[in-house]
């Protein structure tokens, strides 16, 4: 009778859990559908980067050109300190020109994992792949309201391991298909960073995002935030952009 | 009878005499003390530098060099066989390296993370702290380290790795105990946790960067490897050493000019004021060269009483260093110097004593000798009247 009873339960709780989940969209749907609202072939931005330190508060201005996920080209405009250095991403490769030595150095290996102008961003993150479906297998696990928004929320599991954070939780806004909250974590499942997305804008058909807060979980502080100012997408960008000639000009 | 006119001379010269024996004795003391102290330092460091890091030699894998940071992440591989039965016997123990990024307090710093074997017994790092068989990873840590990061014994790190394939982990790890050592190889910008962890945290099982051998002669070739040697290990500490004493003998070499120019100055003015008496002495019968004997030997009688009037005062001083200690008054480790306590404890061998007394005793004795060439031209007849005999000119 016990073992009825337990067995019953057993099919009611499956059933039941099968109904909820039959309630939730595909992960890798709206990933993809994430992928095609977020990503273009080309992309200009000028944004602000407010590192917010122990004591003061540092404000960039950068301009970047972006073509697919392995090129881009960013320029930092002020403060006069970090004007005109330059980084350029082809790959896995990744320069920084500094002006005031008027040298090019390659980051690679270990100083990879260094913070990129005091931020909460490592050279490392920079480098990341932007086209989540391609790497991740997205598994919905369930809805939460985030900023007043309502947002299916998404496990990422890498699809191979060597993909640098190997589980992602993202909230995903469920009217405007962009990811509002992102958390990263280790192989353990510690969390390590943190993005929240606290503006949003709408250019042409696509929702981007206008201010969001990048932050390393284990290091004290704010967090590094960033803020669009005006962005184009698919404009064309010329081929010497992407080269270590444009980084001395 | 020369020498005994010396002695006899020298006795009955006045205190400017003993002044340069004094200055003459002083560098003595100063070159012996000094050379002392740079051959106590590297041979403290050598044998520090061998009891924690380096034993008897080290294998390294092929891409490492601890130079350059870039080879870190592939640096490693499998231990040879013949290898790993030494290890087994306890004649090699492997180690392995990566970097990593620790937050104490909330900051980020990179470091070197090190997984060595807990039951080792090669070097002198207290693995026996390291436990490998508990869920959370257990650290050792260097005492310099962690006055720098502000952490004690008990406390926990969070220590964030990447593995063989660039996947991100993080887990908090327990500071189980901290270490005090005078070598910066095994302490700097470093944390130690057992290697089956390490190897197990960066999927690579078997795999390690380098094996450090107690056998000093054993230099084996193994594919992949390269056997580095305690004379190409300990070459930075020997050069750095090497610097350092050029740079103090400037030092002794000056004490050593001042202490010389005396002595010449004062054999040029006792062969002029002692004009009558060499006239004398080559009237009653001693040859030119007898006499610039005895001022020679006048002269080199001030090095043979600088060895006496040294030693009364530079035994027990040398022998108080030996045993006390000189305070160098700064922090060895912060200057990057390896195998230095706060103090410096000279060692002084025969060499070193014998050498330094025969290296100053000739330069006295040229120094002597050069004034006395002029007695060489002294006419008896010139002599007697208290007047040089001067240079022909052809």
């Amino acid at each position: 009778m016990k073992k009825i009873i337990f067995i019953s339960l057993l099919i009611i709780t499956h059933t039941f859990n099968l109904n909820l989940h039959a309630e939730y969209l595909d992960g890798n749907k709206i990933l993809k559908q994430i992928d095609e609202n977020m990503y273009s072939k080309t992309m200009v931005t000028t944004s602000r980067m407010i590192v917010h330190g122990k004591r003061r508060s540092r404000t960039m201005r950068v301009r970047s050109w972006t073509q697919g996920d392995t090129r881009s080209f960013s320029e930092y405009l002020s403060p006069p300190k970090d004007a005109g250095t330059k980084m350029l991403k082809i790959d896995d490769k990744l320069w920084i020109y500094n002006p005031q030595a008027d040298r090019i150095i390659q980051i690679s290996g270990h100083m990879l994992r260094q913070s990129m102008m005091g931020s909460d961003i490592s050279y490392e993150d920079m480098m990341e792949d932007n086209e989540t479906s391609e790497i991740y297998k997205a598994h919905t696990i369930g809805e939460e309201v985030f900023n007043e928004s309502d947002c299916w929320v998404l496990k990422l599991t890498a699809k191979t391991d060597d993909v640098a954070y190997h589980t992602k939780n993202i909230w995903v806004d469920k009217e405007k298909i962009i990811p509002l909250k992102e958390e990263r974590y280790g192989k353990s499942g510690k969390l390590l960073k943190t993005t929240e997305i606290t503006e949003i804008m709408k250019i042409d058909k696509r929702w981007y995002p206008k201010k969001f807060v990048f932050k390393d979980v284990l290091k004290k502080g704010k967090g590094t935030e960033f803020i669009i100012e005006s962005i184009e997408f698919d404009v064309k960008i010329p081929e010497i952009r992407f080269s270590k000639a444009a980084l001395r000009k | 009878m020369v020498t005994k006119l010396a002695l006899r001379n020298i006795f009955g010269s006045g205190l400017r005499t003993w002044l340069n024996i004094f200055i003459l004795s002083l560098s003595y003391f100063v070159i012996i003390a000094l050379q002392g102290f740079f051959v106590g330092w590297q041979e403290d460091a050598t044998r520090e530098m061998k009891e924690w890091d380096l034993a008897g030699g080290q294998y390294w894998q092929q891409s490492y060099d601890p130079y350059d940071p870039f080879t870190l992440d592939d640096s490693h591989g499998p231990t040879p066989k013949e290898l790993q039965e030494k290890i087994k016997k306890d004649k090699a123990i492997s180690i392995l390296l990566t970097p990593a990024t620790i937050y104490p307090k909330g900051r980020m710093r990179n470091i070197v993370l090190k997984g060595i074997d807990p039951q080792q017994k090669l070097l002198k790092i207290p693995t026996k702290h390291l436990r490998s068989d508990e869920d959370e990873i257990s650290c050792l840590i260097g005492s310099e380290f962690a006055k720098k990061i502000d952490i004690k014994e008990g406390e926990y790190l969070v220590l964030r790795w990447r593995d063989k394939n660039g996947v991100y982990d993080a887990e908090d790890v327990k500071i189980a105990h901290i270490f005090h050592t005078t070598v910066l190889t095994v302490e700097s910008n470093q944390i130690w946790i057992p290697l089956s962890q390490l190897q197990e945290m960066l999927d690579l099982p078997g795999e390690v960067t380098i094996i450090t051998m107690k056998d000093e002669n054993y230099n084996k070739q193994f594919q992949g490897w390269t056997y580095r040697n305690l004379d190409f290990l300990l070459a930075d500490l020997k050069n750095m050493i090497k610097a350092k004493t050029v740079g103090s003998s400037i030092i002794y070499f000056l004490l050593l000019f001042l202490a010389v120019l005396a002595i010449f100055d004062t054999q040029i003015l006792s062969i002029f004021r002692r004009r009558k008496e060499m006239g004398t002495m080559m009237a009653m019968g001693m040859t030119r060269p007898k006499i610039i004997q005895l001022f020679t030997t006048e002269g080199a009688l001030h090095a043979v009483f600088a060895i006496f009037m040294g030693a009364i005062y530079g035994i027990p001083l040398l022998n108080y260093f030996e045993k006390v200690g000189m305070n160098i008054g700064m922090d060895a480790k912060e200057w990057g110097l390896s195998g230095l306590e706060d103090a410096l404890y000279p060692v002084y061998g025969w060499k070193l004593v014998l050498g330094t007394i025969i290296f100053v005793f000739l330069t006295v004795i040229i120094v002597s000798y050069l004034p006395t060439r002029k007695i060489s031209r002294l006419k008896p007849t010139d002599a007697l009247r208290g007047k040089m005999t001067k240079k022909k000119v052809d």
